[in-house]
């Protein structure tokens, strides 16, 4: 009987919510797929740790859609790796660091990911977040903690070409966060372009 | 870089600044970009007709990436370093709206802005012109060149300068009967006037206009000639069935004064203008008083490549632009000035007579004739009526126009919809609702919510025919008998984990934290640096440099905002981070005598046994298979587990313990019961006992306070002569006489109800319930000595009178606490 119940499968909060947006706009709002996440802290880091570079400038982010790193503050990183690498790598991070002060918590089910992608996804973002997403401020591979509406996020903007963008929010936001992007993105129509 | 207005000066500047690649937004109030070019009939540019023109400047700015061009767009609020407020007029005009919004907001943060919002016409102020059929001449030539539409058959047009005569031409090329009244002399006039006389139209200078006939529409103008005394001559009625009136041209100054930019007062066009800006803006055309097409059109570009920091100019040519006026505040008149009912402020209905009669009565500054009057107040803010007020107000005060001064100019230009400003924020929509893993299994089965800071938490779980009352004495009896499973997720959680958190814990709470063992947990309270409690909640201690903390769930933000500021202001050389697991962690709380029978066969990693796991302890295993941090606490004074599991996985969990516990008659529990069981227990609540007033000793806690410790936030506050004096108010417990009355929480309390009004207040009641398992009523108090009254009769308000209480100590049921260790 226990044994039925070990491995109990994530229930995220967006589960049953398809990819979805508005046609015209273009936009994709899709509800990431249950991932791992950690907020490391440490100060004097060092060039990188488990093979993550910690050495990047602010408001960046390195890796690749599987492990990514996000530079949040001079201090700060958010760690976003698939389920199964989770283990190994808080482990590695642990050994790495050895006595060095820092923190590694997991935060994988506070944080809840939707991917916003499409050429007008900006238009859809800034419905609710004032920051200046064009290319020259916001290029491939940034990634802040900013606001969305009235919610908390962390904007992350992948390093590839396009528009490809994460928004990581609190579990509690996510259905807000969600609904928010949607709405947004209904109002986008085909003419409106981004100023580049 | 934002340019306002797609007028000619506006275009050029956009075109100028979209060359240098800067990102350019266009926004224009009218339906269509263009703005005096849309009906600008007859006139060139760059040997173009103006709508060729504009619509190859159009399809240039539409074809660069850089640029967004918004019609249907009101800049309508400059605010502080150019953030800027514009409404878009999104669907209204369609057919079919889709799923697009009416009207979307934006807030626009440009680096520079170009002001290029046009001019005013300024309406005549003779007697009678509200007259229907009297419009701005600049109108009737909209309606004439634009939409193709004749305002009147015979229009008869006043001025006092040269831009009615292109309006009159315009109208005498459309077909129409026209003629037109100048105050000014013959000699005055320029070549405007022997162009409207070619064209077969009588001219009559020199002349003023003292009135109209007609009742629902103008059929007629008066007009007299009018002599260098302003004596008028003999009356002679034009009859006609529109009037076209043009005082002058009044630039649109709004945007620059809301920035904050001075205004200087230009006697030649006879109008304040943009002076010495404040933020990174500059006018252009007409906006800044130039009414020469080529002009307009150079001074835009300029302004467009000065913002976006290119040295390029380039100049136009274009039709010349009949301008110039003579400025006149009244027409003269031959009737009584007393009886004449000539309109400056045709919102307000205010006329000339009324702001005579403010200056007679004192009112000498424009701000405080405007107040008088209301002239200028209503929702156009005086577009049209301000520049004729001011110059009445200074003609009787025979004083210079810039003397009177100008009224503020204020957000929003015109008005904006309530809509607009909400935009998505309504409904589900309006603000964040916070849920936890287990909401939607609550609502299932068929719980209530309250609302709690943005949480909304399961209240009661009323089965068939159950009222609160009913719903909550039976699940206030499942826990102190069986079992009772309920919803803890919504508590703030906060990681503090370095090798100095230890250090941190006992400086943000008032107990010692050092010799804490890995694997305890203690109830901390924190204070405010007043001395006053801030906070509460059970920490345990993970590991010697980890913390799990707990905090209130409205009070979690607030908490951990309390703790980074201290860390990053007053300990920078503290080794310890702080990271918020609110939502990692869902919590279940199980309580009862039952709890542990329910949970064992799910755990493991954990010896549950009383001796193995005691009370205020943490230990960390699995259950179900999940991994959890289990506490074993209780905020019911039930043996009871407080089980910690990853948010995405607590469903499951809750779901498994619930099936568990049908053979002991599990019962589901909400934040109502919660309340009622803590209160038998008398143990407080930060909000609810406290309220930003009230310290450890106020609540009986003073005996946490760690006596060794040098300091903790607040300590030092706590040894103030008002916080150490005596009086102050105490928690104490209250037995109704009445056993069955359930007393208002908030009641006042007084030691005799017949004292004189106003009594002595000695406190209030702070938590009151009906507590089915002492079969009676149960409040706690703060009153003033509260301890030394026990015992005592006090007095408390009703909405029927007072009633008696006994004092008692804060607790009502097993007051030696041995259930909790059970």
């Amino acid at each position: 009987m226990l044994e039925a119940r070990y491995r109990t499968a994530r229930a995220l909060p967006l589960g049953r919510a398809a990819a979805s947006g508005a046609p015209r706009s273009g936009i994709l709002i899709q509800p990431a797929e249950a991932e791992a996440r950690f907020s490391l802290r440490v100060r004097d880091a060092g060039a990188a740790v488990a093979g993550l570079p910690l050495d990047r400038p602010i408001n960046t982010v390195a890796g690749d859609d599987r492990r990514w790193i996000a530079r949040l503050g001079p201090d700060e990183w958010l760690i976003g790796t698939s389920e199964v690498d989770a283990d190994l790598l808080a482990a590695a991070v642990g050994a790495a660091f050895g006595s060095k002060a820092h923190a590694l918590v997991d935060v994988s089910h506070r944080n809840v990911g939707i991917d916003v992608g499409g050429d007008a996804a900006p238009i859809a973002l800034n419905a609710g977040c004032p920051l200046d997403l064009g290319d020259a401020a916001f290029p491939p591979g940034s990634a802040t903690r900013t606001l969305l509406g009235k919610a908390e996020i962390v904007l992350i903007r992948r390093a590839k070409p396009g528009r490809c963008y994460r928004v990581e929010c609190w579990r509690s936001f996510s259905t807000y966060v969600y609904s928010f992007l949607q709405e947004a993105a209904l109002g986008v129509g085909p003419a409106e372009k981004v100023a580049s | 870089m934002l340019v306002v207005g797609a007028g000619p000066a506006g275009l050029a500047a956009a075109l100028a600044a979209s060359r240098t690649g800067k990102r350019v937004i266009l926004a224009d109030e009218g339906a269509e970009p263009g703005g005096s070019l849309l009906h600008a009939a007859e006139t060139e540019i760059d040997g173009h007709p103006a709508d060729a023109w504009l619509a190859a400047t159009l399809a240039d700015l539409d074809g660069r990436e850089n640029v967004i061009l918004l019609p249907r767009t009101t800049v309508f609020g400059y605010y502080n370093h150019n953030h800027v407020a514009m409404v878009e007029r999104v669907t209204d005009h369609l057919p079919t709206a889709g799923a697009a919004p009416r009207e979307r907001l934006w807030q626009v943060r440009a680096a520079e802005v170009v002001l290029a919002g046009g001019s005013h016409e300024r309406p005549l102020v003779f007697a009678d012109n509200d007259r229907p059929g009297i419009l701005l001449a600049e109108s009737v030539r909209v309606f004439i060149n634009r939409y193709g539409v004749a305002p009147g058959r015979r229009i008869v047009f006043a001025t006092n300068g040269a831009s009615a005569y292109t309006a009159a031409l315009d109208a005498r090329a459309a077909g129409l009967d026209v003629a037109l009244v100048d105050l000014r002399r013959e000699a005055e006039c320029g070549p405007e006037l022997q162009r409207l006389r070619a064209a077969g139209v009588e001219v009559l200078t020199g002349h003023t206009v003292v009135g109209t006939k007609g009742r629902k529409r103008v059929t007629g103008l008066l007009a007299a000639p009018v002599g260098s005394d302003d004596r008028c001559g003999r009356r002679r009625l034009l009859a006609c069935d529109c009037v076209g009136m043009s005082g002058g041209w009044t630039p649109a100054v709004h945007l620059f004064s809301q920035s904050r930019g001075k205004l200087v007062f230009d006697a030649g066009i006879d109008a304040f203008v943009p002076g010495t800006s404040a933020q990174a803006e500059r006018s252009a055309g007409a906006a800044k008083g130039s009414y020469d097409l080529a002009a307009c059109l150079s001074e835009g570009y300029a302004a467009g490549a000065a913002a976006s920091g290119s040295a390029e100019r380039r100049s136009f040519t274009a039709t010349p632009t009949l301008t110039g006026f003579q400025p006149v505040r009244l027409m003269p008149t031959d009737a009584d000035p007393a009886k004449v009912r000539a309109f400056v402020d045709f919102q307000n209905d205010v006329t000339a007579k009324d702001i005579k009669l403010a200056v007679r009565e004192g009112f000498h500054s424009i701000e405080h004739v405007k107040r008088y009057t209301t002239t200028g107040m209503a929702t156009d803010q005086g577009k049209t009526s301000n520049m004729n007020a001011l110059g009445i107000v200074a003609g009787q005060l025979d004083k210079a126009l810039p003397g009177v001064g100008t009224t503020t100019f204020r957000p929003p230009y015109t008005p904006v919809t309530f809509g607009a400003l909400v935009g998505p924020a309504r409904h589900a929509l309006f603000d964040p609702v916070r849920t936890t893993p287990i909401h939607g299994w609550a609502e299932a089965h068929g719980a209530l919510f309250e609302n709690v800071a943005l949480w909304r938490r399961a209240w009661y779980f009323p089965r068939a025919g159950e009222d609160m009352h009913a719903a909550v004495a039976r699940e206030c009896a499942a826990v102190r008998d069986g079992v009772g499973i309920f919803d803890a997720s919504t508590l703030g959680k906060i990681e503090i984990v370095g090798p100095d958190a230890a250090e941190f814990m006992n400086r943000m709470y008032i107990n010692p934290w050092a010799k804490l063992e890995p694997g305890r947990c203690r109830y901390g309270l924190m204070l405010k640096e007043d001395g006053y409690i801030l906070d509460d909640g059970v920490v345990a201690r993970v590991s010697p440099d980890c913390f799990h903390v707990t905090t209130t769930t409205g009070g979690a933000a607030r908490v951990l905002a309390h703790m980074e500021d201290y860390l990053q202001t007053e300990w920078p050389d503290l080794k310890v981070f702080l990271t918020s697991t609110t939502e990692q962690w869902a919590v279940i709380a199980l309580q009862g005598p039952k709890a542990r029978t329910v949970i064992e066969p799910l755990v493991e990693g954990i010896n549950l046994s009383p001796e193995a796991f005691p009370h205020m302890a943490m230990r960390q295993g699995t259950i179900c298979g999940v991994p959890t941090r289990l506490f074993r606490v209780s905020f019911t004074g039930e043996l009871g587990f407080e089980v910690n599991v990853p948010s995405d996985q607590a469903l499951a969990v809750w779901e498994a313990i619930y099936a568990a516990g049908q053979p002991y008659g599990i019962t589901p529990y909400g934040t109502e019961t919660m309340h009622v069981l803590r209160a038998e227990k008398g143990y407080i609540i930060v909000g609810q006992e406290t309220d930003g007033t009230v310290t450890p000793d106020d609540v009986g806690l003073a005996g946490m306070i760690a006596k060794a410790k040098k300091d903790f936030v607040g300590k030092r506050s706590l040894s103030r002569s008002d916080v150490a004096a005596t009086g102050r108010k105490q928690l104490v417990g209250l037995a109704t006489q009445d056993p069955k009355l359930v007393l208002d929480e908030g009641a006042q309390i007084v030691a005799d109800p017949n004292q004189p009004i106003p009594m002595t207040m000695l406190g209030h009641v702070t938590s009151s319930y009906w507590s089915p398992n002492c079969g009676r009523s149960i409040a706690m108090a703060l009153v003033a000595d509260g301890r030394a009254l026990q015992g005592r009769t006090l007095h408390v308000t009703t909405p029927a009178g007072f009633t008696s209480v006994t004092v008692v100590e804060p607790i009502f049921l097993d007051p030696k606490g041995e259930r909790i260790h059970a």
